[in-house]
């Protein structure tokens, strides 16, 4: 946490709310955003217990597991939510744009005319925190290796055709949701932490009720009181009145409430298997009954923990969408959509489930690209938002202040001379300024249309003055080419303006190989682990294929 | 019982014992377990809660009583989960626990040597369990060729006078040293497992290896060795590596991994010998302090609420926001630091952040006083060298602080009003 983020926690501590990190919204958010409420049955890795989900806050749908343990009820779950899901996932795959490229022929050299398409919007997918994230991805990997019965062998424990297609969609939103600034799918909580700060530790703040108590404490209570409240309240029955966002239920409603529930399910499912096996069969139509009452029961006390939090989220997107958007949100939306579209072409074009575990290729772009993207987001978010910038001018990595004098000056070392304007800035701001040091003028006008980043302006630290508290710049470019600058583009004397020590535009990192180009040091190229040879017995079953199928108890 | 040569000064050892039980009242006391041990060594500086774990007190029945109940529990799902992993393995004579044990311990193959697993009275009363499994300890050691499985042993360890027994899934001797097995029903999935669970599953590992220790030196007739960077080597010694078994992927079969808990032995260690100098802390208890929970003859409270609440706050507590998920009394603490205005409340790292500013009130009186000051000078030049880090905590946050004013447009009144919950409201 920086300083500015402490500072803001303080200042929440003593207001009793939650206090801004902020000036505008960060992430891009869906005009029709799917809001899902995961469950997850204690104990048992990635099981699923329930789900609510829907793009209408006044519609939540339901799909619940009533016995967490049986596997067949477990895969009619995991259909049913592929089933609701996948539409919605697949509803932006059908409207595109053409995006012109150049490919060059990888034998002639030649460079030539291509068009990309590129989905025009893509899905987005809100959890309430990163454990929902996290179970997501649990789902997606238990899911998409999975044999249907539309497989040629399909073996013993098929699942619905349409439920590894979900766990492919899961893994890449998940696996997405890695690359910082990405919005394809998003957690409630870190959307808030982003934008808000209160007065307790990030530890705290993972709770969302607790979090969003900050934002709107009822009359006469301070944030931490009703964040504790949140937290820890009780009915007479022992529980909590306000249930935790998941994806793990309290332990006191597993104990008391669900635990019995499942156990009258389990009660009337045997009875109705005993009136099958016994023929006689009048009892049937009463057993079935039983099991319906067993489920909706289920539906009722599973609906009653998951709504709260249903309408925490859609709160929580309230409270963002009042904030104006950043101005690069755009330009990073449309990261999300090449990588939804990318994703979409994949399963067109019939390859195999993503791996377990990444080769070494895969894994090192993934890795250069979460760093670009992170310096990316830096970069953009510092210039969308005067208090993000702020962190900069804090770290002396940036400047702000007021112009006192533009003096012409003139490179004189080629044939015709160059401008080279000195440009005198008082600052308060302490910069790490060194003589000759590049600096980077941030010019808001360019950077809030064009998606293609501010036009650079790039200078030299050509004095510095503590005692005045003034920093002369040298300019060196964007200054048109003419030997006077172009009118307007160098700040006038009174203006105030902003320069960072850091450039505005990431550079791409160097190229890596073609996965089966893979070097040897690097395990070389795939597949390559499962041919004969000496590879000892554990790596041989780690790496054996994406096709691999387990056992699902 | 030759358990009292692991006590260094047996002439301190009763008044020290005598003086927990008069804090602890007549209530039974309760007994440490390996994970309120590990929990211990997680948050070291808290005096309070050494002393409290110290005396045996219910610390879940003290926070109750305190107006601020533990919010733990265990799901039932999750405890029935636990159970069947583990008798998925001891069943049908260990079958599923072999296969981890040959791949990690060498254990031959079918019918190359039998696993012995002697009984160890797992009915009776703790002391004859004890005496027992160092019995058992020591006959598996003698023969260096045989392999034992010892299945849920029970340890003595002596904690600051008290005695604890801890309780291991399982331990294999061999070649005169023993192995911890810890089982666990966190999956490891494609390999990696979730690595708080692995860590915490460590800590309370090395509290057996911790108490393995002590048996081997006590059959060997010593004391055991203080110096943390020897391993001991005697027989039926433990290993300084444990074997973590635990489901794979989303099955219910084993896969093992053996953890080195070298470095949480260490902490552990260093953490319970700091324990048997809780008598200092006592030094400093008020005279009257206690946390007697039971009630008297009428049902009425031995002690009021306050009462008990004035003799927590005499011991001083090292409160931060992870003690929420791993102490009875997190609450309570959060509270108090809340009331005294403390800037832990925020987070470890914050007072790293804030020098020797200890108050939120403090704070922000640094980051308003300075702006208001500062504005429009230089504000490097202000502190002079021989400054100490406070005046320069204090600078950095009102330096933050105009920027913060500066980037969301607010006068700076708002910022450093310091009437409390009134400011927000106005904004």
């Amino acid at each position: 946490m920086s300083l500015l983020g402490t500072l803001a926690r303080l200042e929440a501590v003593r207001s009793g709310r939650a206090e801004p990190l902020a000036t505008v919204r960060h992430r891009h958010l869906s005009d029709r955003p799917m809001v899902v409420v995961p469950l997850t049955a204690a104990g048992e890795a990635g099981a699923p217990l329930a789900v609510m989900l829907g793009t209408d806050r006044s519609a939540p749908r339901l799909h619940i597991v009533p016995q967490p343990l049986n596997r067949t009820l477990r895969f009619d779950f995991l259909a049913e939510l592929a089933a609701d899901l996948l539409p919605y996932l697949e509803s932006f795959a059908t409207e595109v744009e053409q995006i012109e490229g150049s490919e060059k022929d990888p034998e002639t050299g030649e460079k030539s005319q291509v068009f990309r398409e590129l989905c025009t919007d893509a899905p987005q997918l809100i959890v309430p925190n990163s454990a929902g994230v996290h179970h997501l991805a649990l789902l997606g990997r238990s899911t998409r290796f999975r044999r249907t019965v539309e497989d040629d062998e399909p073996g013993p424990y098929p699942a619905p055709a349409r439920v590894p297609l979900l766990g492919r969609w899961l893994t890449h939103l998940t696996d997405r949701a890695q690359v910082p600034g990405s919005s394809l799918l998003l957690a409630m909580t870190g959307l808030l932490s982003r934008h808000w700060a209160t007065g307790q530790s990030h530890l705290e703040d993972q709770h969302l009720a607790a979090r969003l108590a900050w934002h709107a404490p009822p009359a006469g209570l301070t944030g931490a009181e009703a964040a504790e409240r949140a937290e820890s309240a009780r009915d007479e029955a022992g529980q909590l009145l306000h249930p935790p966002a998941g994806p793990a239920t309290d332990p006191r409603f597993d104990e008391l409430v669900l635990g019995p529930a499942i156990a009258r399910y389990d009660a009337a499912a045997a009875a109705l298997l005993h009136t099958v096996q016994e023929p006689g069969g009048t009892d049937a139509r009463q057993a079935r009954a039983a099991v319906r009452t067993a489920v909706e029961q289920l539906r009722t006390v599973l609906s009653q923990v998951l709504l709260p939090t249903w309408h925490d989220v859609w709160h929580g997107l309230d409270l963002l969408r009042a904030l104006p958007p950043g101005g690069h949100l755009a330009e990073r939306w449309t990261g999300d959509r090449w990588s939804y579209t990318g994703h979409r072409d994949r399963l067109a074009a019939g390859e195999p489930p993503q791996p377990r575990q990444d080769d070494a290729v895969t894994a090192a772009r993934k890795l250069a690209q979460r760093e670009r993207e992170q310096a990316r987001l830096d970069v953009q978010e510092a210039l969308d938002d005067p208090l993000a910038m702020a962190e900069h001018r804090l770290a002396g990595e940036a400047f702000s202040g007021v112009v006192t004098e533009v003096v012409p000056d003139y490179d004189t070392s080629g044939r015709s001379p160059k401008p080279r304007p000195l440009v005198t800035v008082r600052t308060a701001d302490r910069p790490h300024a060194d003589l000759g040091r590049e600096a980077h003028r941030v010019r808001e006008a360019a950077s809030s249309e064009s998606g293609g980043g501010p036009s650079a302006q790039k200078a030299v630290i050509a004095a510095v003055d503590p005692a005045e508290g003034t920093i002369t710049l040298r300019m060196l470019s964007g200054m048109g080419r003419r030997k006077e600058p172009e009118p307007g583009s160098l700040p006038e004397p009174g203006e105030r303006v902003t320069f960072t020590l850091f450039e505005l535009t990431v550079r791409q990192s160097a190229p890596l190989p073609e996965p089966d180009d893979t070097p040897w040091t690097h395990g070389g190229p795939p597949g390559a682990a499962s041919a004969p040879g000496p590879v000892p017995a554990a790596t041989a079953g780690s790496t054996a294929g994406s096709t691999a199928t387990e056992e699902w108890e | 019982m030759n358990v009292s040569t692991n006590v260094p000064s047996t002439g301190h050892f009763e008044p020290l014992a005598q003086r927990l039980a008069d804090l602890r009242g007549p209530a039974p006391q309760r007994s440490l377990n390996a994970r309120a041990l590990a929990a211990l060594a997680a948050n070291p500086g808290c005096h309070r809660r050494a002393v409290l774990d110290a005396a045996g007190v219910d610390k879940s029945a003290l926070a109750a009583r305190l107006g601020r109940p533990a919010p733990f529990g265990q799901s039932p799902f999750a405890l029935a989960r636990g159970v069947i992993f583990e008798s998925r393995l001891k069943e049908d004579d260990y079958t599923a626990l072999l296969e981890p044990l040959r791949r990690h311990l060498g254990l031959p193959a079918d019918g190359g040597a039998p696993l012995a697993v002697p009984d160890l009275l797992r009915r009776s009363g703790p002391a004859v369990r004890a005496e027992r499994t160092a019995a058992a300890l020591a006959e598996a050691a003698a023969d260096p060729q045989a392999w034992t499985l010892l299945d849920h042993p029970l340890l003595r360890l002596t904690v600051a006078g008290s005695t604890a027994y801890l309780e291991p899934d399982a331990v294999v001797v061999h070649d005169g040293r023993c192995t911890v097995i810890e089982i666990k029903s966190f999956p490891v999935l494609d390999g990696s497992a979730d690595p708080a669970k692995v860590g915490a599953a460590a800590r309370q590992a090395a509290v057996y290896v911790l108490a393995l220790q002590e048996t081997a030196a006590t059959l060997a007739g010593r004391e055991a060795d203080r110096n943390p960077y020897v391993e001991q080597r005697l027989p039926g010694s433990p290993r300084l590596s444990v074997l973590l078994v635990c489901p794979k992927d989303f099955s219910n079969r084993p896969t093992a991994v053996t953890v080195d808990v070298r470095r949480e032995l260490a902490t552990t260690r260093r953490q319970l010998s700091r324990m048997t100098g809780i008598g200092r802390l006592l030094d400093a208890l008020p005279p009257g302090a206690g946390f007697d929970l039971t009630s008297d003859g009428t049902g009425a409270p031995t002690r009021s609420a306050e009462q008990l609440a004035e003799s927590v706050e005499a011991v001083p507590a090292a409160y931060s926001p992870d003690c929420l998920s791993t102490c009875e009394l997190g609450f309570h603490c959060r509270a108090r630091a809340r009331c005294g205005d403390r800037v832990e409340q925020l987070g470890r790292g914050v007072r790293g952040e804030l020098g020797s500013i200890r108050t939120v009130t403090e704070a922000l009186a640094a980051a308003g006083a300075g702006t208001t000051a500062e504005r429009g000078a230089r504000p490097d030049t202000s502190p002079g060298d021989d400054e100490d880090n406070a005046d320069e905590a204090a600078a950095r946050l009102a330096y933050a602080a105009a920027l913060r004013a500066e980037a969301l447009g607010r006068p700076l009144a708002a910022v450093t009003a310091d009437a409390p919950a009134g400011a927000g409201a106005a904004r």
